[in-house]
């Protein structure tokens, strides 16, 4: 079933009865994902898009059997929704939510060690397995179901790329997007492991961008665990150093976060690194076909 | 949020931690009077020496003049009316520098060591970490960069915050021993919980000193607050001097679009920071310069739209405006009708590339074909609209 989520992935909306939450629970339906409760406090009872709504985590779970949830609750309340997921242990935690405090994600990522929980995002668009199972707010029809995995930290640069794959006539696995913030539930590192690990996955694109490690942790990985073609692209070569006052953050980096840094890395570790945003569907097509040709050694 | 150090000094003074003997002045005579007053309370007589120190949200100001000793009240009053109303460049400004509208007096510390104490998130791990070195003072990016290892990191956990432990680890680190163990403990666990009550993103004591008797002071304090966290501390959001920001990228930022100014002549407005990064990219690629990074955001409606063509046309390098959307939720026609609609209500006669790709692509092309009286292209993809946006910008 590709990763994290497939045909038997049942979904809980957190803040369905939002604006966002409810337009997305009936883009999701519309997809085929099985989206069977949502949670409000206050709202228990009702239902929106015939899906029944409850006022917590715990019933909408004892009564629906979800095993994942997709969290579209205003980031001042973000930390209590995202808390109460974790503690009824639902085993995939998606946060579309964004402008969530970094000490929040902190004290998530707290909570998190130790469990099997998967938490995904935030500020991101979600994930998707083509044809089986939507959890999140991309556009459905640009995708198609096929091999290449696609983990991002963007959102619209995901769709872009996506679809360009599908256009080339290259389906996906599942795509994911981690999200932009500075701490993040999951890694490229995380989902690389389950990638390879993937049967249906073929080749990885990931989509990086400046600012942070995540990019040089996935290099890192990649060189020890990834046997699978990887291609990347880095956004923001040219971006402006970002205005800061203080040094922690350089002295964190220790010298890393720059385009070129990041890319460097990747191609030391074996990836494939596409230069242009336009190119990315053409270079995968073009490096698995040459791949192809090549008879394998072993 | 960037904060002043005169700010940052007063969560230092909240939580416990040493600070120099200080007052702000807004105005000549202000800094005089401040001057008398902190001379009187070292006892008024005999020699005294203030720093009068610009207030600006970037480092580097020493090196730049913006840090002045005053040795009576008069020379005070004449450094504080060289430094205010005036814009300080520093190497971290750009060759506008920012304006300064407020010093802060204190009285000069005798110093014999220079530190260096931070507090961060090491983003990766999602662990706040504490960094110390020894080698504090003006250049610490270049220690960073060709001695690594002579900052410590000391991640800790938010659950048991920063324990005596790990605190003396600190202490240590910084060479504080025998009676500044103690106190270089309570300053490390004052700095962490600057960093926990405020929602910071960085407390940085740069140069945190030892003085000739043994005390140790935050000579200087650089504080940035957590945007995202702003709405648990209106009396710290009350802070933010907007003097200090961009104006173009302020008034975007009210009205939730991200604008950042960049040198070039190619205008962008593109929907998701990572597309409009990528989209500066291929102008780059394609033999071109941005003029900005523009992300409109996730409801890019014509107003929005509108706004943002309102920022961009607002600079007057901007030769051509790329527009590049990937219409997911948003419909590509309400895009190209909010397009539309944007250029008229402006009156735009500089030439606009669109490039529009996704829900109802073909409707939204052939809205933008049918536009009479634009100069307008429509591009299919993305290299071929940055080419065109290039061409045009020549």
């Amino acid at each position: 079933m590709s990763i994290l989520v497939g045909r038997d992935t049942k979904v809980l909306v957190q803040g369905i009865t939002g604006q966002a939450g409810a337009f997305h629970t009936e883009k999701m339906l519309e997809y085929g994902t099985r989206v069977v409760g949502g949670v409000t406090p206050g709202k228990g009872g009702t239902a929106v898009q015939g899906v029944p709504v409850f006022n917590t985590v715990h019933d909408a779970v004892r009564q629906t059997g979800a095993n994942a949830t997709v969290i579209f609750v205003p980031a001042k309340f973000a930390l209590g929704a995202i808390t109460e997921a974790i503690e009824v242990r639902i085993p995939l935690v998606v946060v579309i939510t964004e402008g969530i405090p970094t000490l929040d994600m902190v004290r998530v990522r707290t909570q998190l060690a130790g469990t099997a929980i998967r938490l995904v995002g935030p500020n991101c668009p979600g994930l998707i397995t083509p044809g089986q199972c939507k959890v999140g707010i991309m556009p459905g029809y640009i995708h198609q179901p096929g091999g290449v995995a696609v983990i991002s930290r963007s959102g619209t640069l995901t769709y872009d790329a996506v679809y360009q794959l599908t256009r080339v006539g290259l389906g996906q696995s599942t795509c994911v997007g981690i999200g932009g913030d500075p701490v993040l539930g999951s890694s490229f590192v995380h989902l690389l492991g389950l990638f390879e690990q993937d049967p249906q996955t073929d080749a990885i694109v990931l989509i990086g961008e400046i600012g942070g490690t995540e990019e040089e942790e996935a290099a890192a990985f990649i060189q020890a665990h990834v046997t699978k073609p990887v291609f990347a692209f880095i956004a923001g070569k040219l971006a402006p150093k970002e205005k800061r006052m203080g040094h922690a953050g350089a002295i964190i980096a220790g010298g890393q976060g720059t385009a070129a840094e990041k890319a460097a890395a990747l191609q030391a570790a074996g990836v494939t690194l596409i230069d242009s945003p336009a190119a990315i569907g053409e270079t995968v097509k073009a490096g698995l076909s040459r791949r192809r040709a090549t008879p394998k050694a072993h | 949020m960037k904060l002043h150090e005169y700010q940052a000094k007063q969560l230092f003074a909240r939580a416990g931690i040493p600070i120099p003997k200080g007052a702000v002045a807004t105005s000549a005579d202000e800094a005089a009077n401040a001057y008398e007053a902190l001379r009187q309370a070292r006892g008024g007589s005999g020699a005294f020496v203030c720093s009068v120190k610009a207030q600006l949200h970037a480092g580097g100001r020493g090196k730049a003049g913006g840090v002045l000793a005053a040795a009576s009240a008069a020379e005070a009053r004449a450094h504080a009316a060289s430094l205010l109303g005036r814009r300080l460049v520093t190497k971290q400004t750009d060759p506008q520098g920012l304006p300064v509208s407020a010093v802060l007096l204190e009285e000069r510390i005798g110093a014999s060591t220079e530190l260096y104490l931070a507090v961060t998130i090491d983003r990766f791990n999602a662990r706040p970490v504490m960094l110390a070195s020894r080698r504090g003072g003006m250049d610490i990016e270049e220690v960073a960069a060709s001695e690594p290892s002579a900052i410590v990191r000391d991640p800790f956990d938010l659950t048991t915050g920063l324990t005596d432990a790990a605190a003396d680890r600190v202490a240590a680190a910084l060479g504080c021993t025998g009676t500044l163990a103690a106190p270089c403990r309570r300053l490390a666990q004052a700095a962490w919980a600057v960093f926990q009550t405020n929602d910071a993103s960085l407390v940085e004591i740069n140069p945190l000193v030892v003085t000739g008797d043994q005390q140790l002071l935050a000579l200087d304090a650089k504080v940035t607050l957590d945007d995202n966290a702003l709405f648990r501390h209106p009396d710290l959001a009350a802070w933010r001097d907007e003097s200090q920001e961009h104006p173009l990228e302020l008034k975007a930022s009210r009205i939730g679009i991200s604008y950042v100014g960049l040198d070039g002549t190619i205008g962008c407005l593109v929907n998701g920071a990572g597309l409009a990064m990528a989209t500066n990219d291929i102008i780059k690629l394609s033999g071109g310069e941005p003029a900005n990074f523009l992300d409109v955001g996730g409801g890019a409606n014509v107003d929005q739209v509108t706004n943002a063509f309102a920022i961009i046309l607002a600079d007057p390098r901007v030769r051509v405006v790329l527009v590049n959307i990937f219409g997911g939720i948003m419909r590509c026609d309400w895009i190209a009708q909010g397009l539309l609609n944007a250029t008229q209500r402006l009156a735009v006669t500089t030439p606009i590339v669109v490039r529009l790709e996704g829900t109802n692509v073909d409707e939204g092309r052939q809205l933008l074909g049918q536009a009479k009286g634009l100069n307008l292209v429509s591009e299919p993809d993305l290299a071929s609209a940055a080419r065109r946006a290039v061409e045009l910008a020549r």
